[in-house]
């Protein structure tokens, strides 16, 4: 076996990895806040994607269209719990699924009205000319996605340990009942967890768009896998959940490349059934 | 069960059918007819699993293909009889059924949904890919139509005259089984799975047994669906169409055998009268998902039905508690 074809497949691998990554975190976030699943987060990553480049053709500013992206999804994070799962009188998990897979059809559905079937691009972050390490090749973007990926896993292990709403919403999780007990809101921190994780998907889906394109569509895969990830890493941690992402994208690439492109997106799906089937509490076990 | 209450719809689905075989006599509605039953066994089954064991299943496609996909091949490529087909298509998705539940159905909630979301889509992919076995993307075609004993089953009247009848069948298998001992213990897991086990049911083993019940369903109408259309391809087993079954399902209620025929029909002939419903096809599908949950989670039928009974009940000054 040749050393450079791996190491490419590596380098594309852990890009892919950091962005399931980000999308696991957002799963492993609600999850904790809410014991819900939301099957919308996909679709967030997609909106993001989208509206960052519908920014960037009004007003081409980059960091503009990314701030702009993000905080535009955050707020649909927050009308999606707000309007779609705090009604819910009888919340077990059967009805929360069919709430969310609903939610994460209908957003893609308005999201094929508004920008059609198109796939659209957005410029990278910092140029397209690779640089070369041995015989493989990098993109400016692949270092972009790391090492902004890097960043946010970081800050956000900051938010949750030295923050008083981070600890807030680390209560919540260890224990809803107690912490509204030391007054801590229980229907804000969900709405802010809502509110994280849509920001996290929508950050991913705006790193991935100069690498693959942005379409309508695009949210279902790369949502379904972050949730492998976070489930391969164990749902309660959010270290696990990026151990996770950066393992399911490098087994992702190396299949591709070693077998055949068709069954790529199965890996996935494949090392999800392994895992539930064989280790369902996940390589890490959960708990705060 | 008192006797006038359980005949009532019965001879009316009967009476029904009757009338449409003996009336009825265009090709298109009649098409349409026997999609409304391939669809209702679907949801029959996939209800059985969701409405009465409480579990999900985001994967159902998987079946529904895996039956159709084996009854395709066996004949149009081996010329294989196709009812030995249909057979050897239950028994694929049986012991799939089988295979995946065993270790699926030790999982609760989300991770259930999850393993047969992730094989549905394993399965669809393995449509896609497998050109020679499946004709990958573009299709299987030339797959022949049934036929008893020398009679063709080829036109839509006559299959009208085998999807009913079946159909009208396997409503009765599943009212049954639901009013038995199993039915009740089923019932009873819904309610809360500890409480079942204390009770002395076999859980593990009853969900087992509805999930590869319901995969059978699946089986046979894929089968069915595969001799109807005599063409099948990957698009039709996606996971767009594992949602649009647990739409059936939820807008007709769950745990309700008559709400499922009722949710096939309204999901598969509004997209016939609505042209604009294509476009809005999966925003639409989305909203019913939601609304219901949210506002009628027992359904549009007892749903509607609950509403109207509440508002009496107010009018007449009751107090509501």
């Amino acid at each position: 076996m040749e050393l450079a074809p791996l190491l490419q497949y590596l380098i594309s691998g852990l890009t892919n990895g950091a962005i399931y990554a980000l999308i696991a975190l957002g799963f492993v976030i609600i999850y904790h806040a809410t014991t819900i699943i939301n099957f919308a987060q996909g679709e967030m990553v997609m909106l993001g994607a989208l509206s960052a480049i519908s920014i960037y053709h009004l007003y081409p500013s980059l960091p503009l269209a990314f701030l702009g992206g993000v905080a535009l999804v955050t707020l649909v994070g927050i009308v999606f719990e707000r309007l779609a799962l705090r009604p819910v009188r009888d919340p077990n998990p059967i009805t929360l699924i069919i709430i969310t897979v609903g939610g994460a059809v209908f957003i893609k559905g308005v999201a094929m009205l508004l920008w059609g079937k198109e796939a659209y691009s957005l410029p990278s972050f910092s140029g397209d000319a690779p640089f070369h390490l041995g015989t493989a090749t990098i993109l400016p973007q692949n270092l972009w996605v790391l090492g902004l990926t890097a960043v946010v896993l970081l800050g956000m292990e900051a938010f949750f340990r030295l923050t008083l709403v981070g600890k807030a919403m680390r209560a919540c999780a260890y224990n809803p009942r107690a912490a509204r007990l030391v007054g801590i809101s229980l229907g804000r921190m969900v709405q802010l967890s809502f509110a994280l994780s849509a920001a996290l998907g929508a950050g991913a889906g705006i790193l991935i768009a100069p690498l693959t394109l942005g379409v309508y569509d695009m949210g279902t895969m790369l949502g379904l896998k972050g949730f492998c990830a976070a489930i391969l890493g164990g749902l309660g941690s959010s270290f696990g959940g990026v151990l996770g992402g950066l393992i399911l994208g490098v087994a992702e690439s190396l299949a591709t490349g070693l077998i055949s492109s068709g069954y790529r997106d199965a890996v996935a799906f494949f090392i999800l059934l392994l895992v539930l089937f064989i280790r369902p509490q996940g390589l890490i076990r959960g708990g705060s | 069960m008192n006797p006038r209450k359980f005949l009532n719809p019965w001879v009316l689905f009967g009476a029904a059918a009757l009338l449409t075989a003996g009336v009825l006599d265009n090709d298109y509605y009649l098409t349409l007819i026997n999609f409304i039953g391939i669809h209702a066994l679907l949801v029959v089954g996939l209800n059985l699993l969701m409405g009465y064991g409480g579990q999900i299943s985001l994967g159902h496609a998987a079946f529904f293909g895996l039956g159709s996909y084996t009854s395709g091949i066996l004949t149009a490529t081996y010329g294989v009889n196709p009812w030995l087909a249909l057979l050897a298509g239950l028994v694929v998705c049986g012991v799939t059924a089988f295979l995946i539940g065993v270790p699926a159905l030790k999982l609760r909630g989300y991770y259930l949904a999850m393993a047969t979301l992730g094989f549905g889509i394993i399965v669809y992919i393995f449509f896609t890919e497998a050109h020679k076995l499946t004709g990958g993307p573009s299709g299987l075609a030339g797959i022949p139509s049934l036929s008893i004993g020398g009679f063709k089953l080829d036109t839509p009247k006559r299959l009208y005259l085998l999807i009913w009848p079946v159909l009208g069948v396997i409503l009765a298998l599943s009212a049954n089984l639901v009013d038995s001992r199993t039915g009740r213990a089923l019932r009873a897991l819904h309610e809360g799975e500890t409480a079942a086990q204390s009770l002395g049911v076999n859980t593990a083993k009853l969900k087992l047994l509805i999930f590869i019940w319901s995969a059978l369903y699946a089986s046979l109408a894929g089968s069915l669906y595969a001799h109807t259309l005599n063409f099948i391809a990957p698009s039709s087993f996606g996971f767009m169409f594992s949602i649009k079954l647990v739409t059936m399902v939820v807008l007709g209620g769950m745990a309700s055998i008559w709400g499922s025929l009722l949710g096939a029909a309204v999901l598969t002939v509004l997209p016939e009268i609505l042209t604009m419903f294509h476009d809005y096809e999966v925003i639409i599908f989305g909203a019913i998902l939601m609304v219901v949950m949210i506002f009628l989670p027992r359904g549009l039928v007892r749903g509607l039905k609950d509403l109207w009974e509440f508002r009496r009940y107010k009018k007449e000054g009751g107090i509501i508690g």
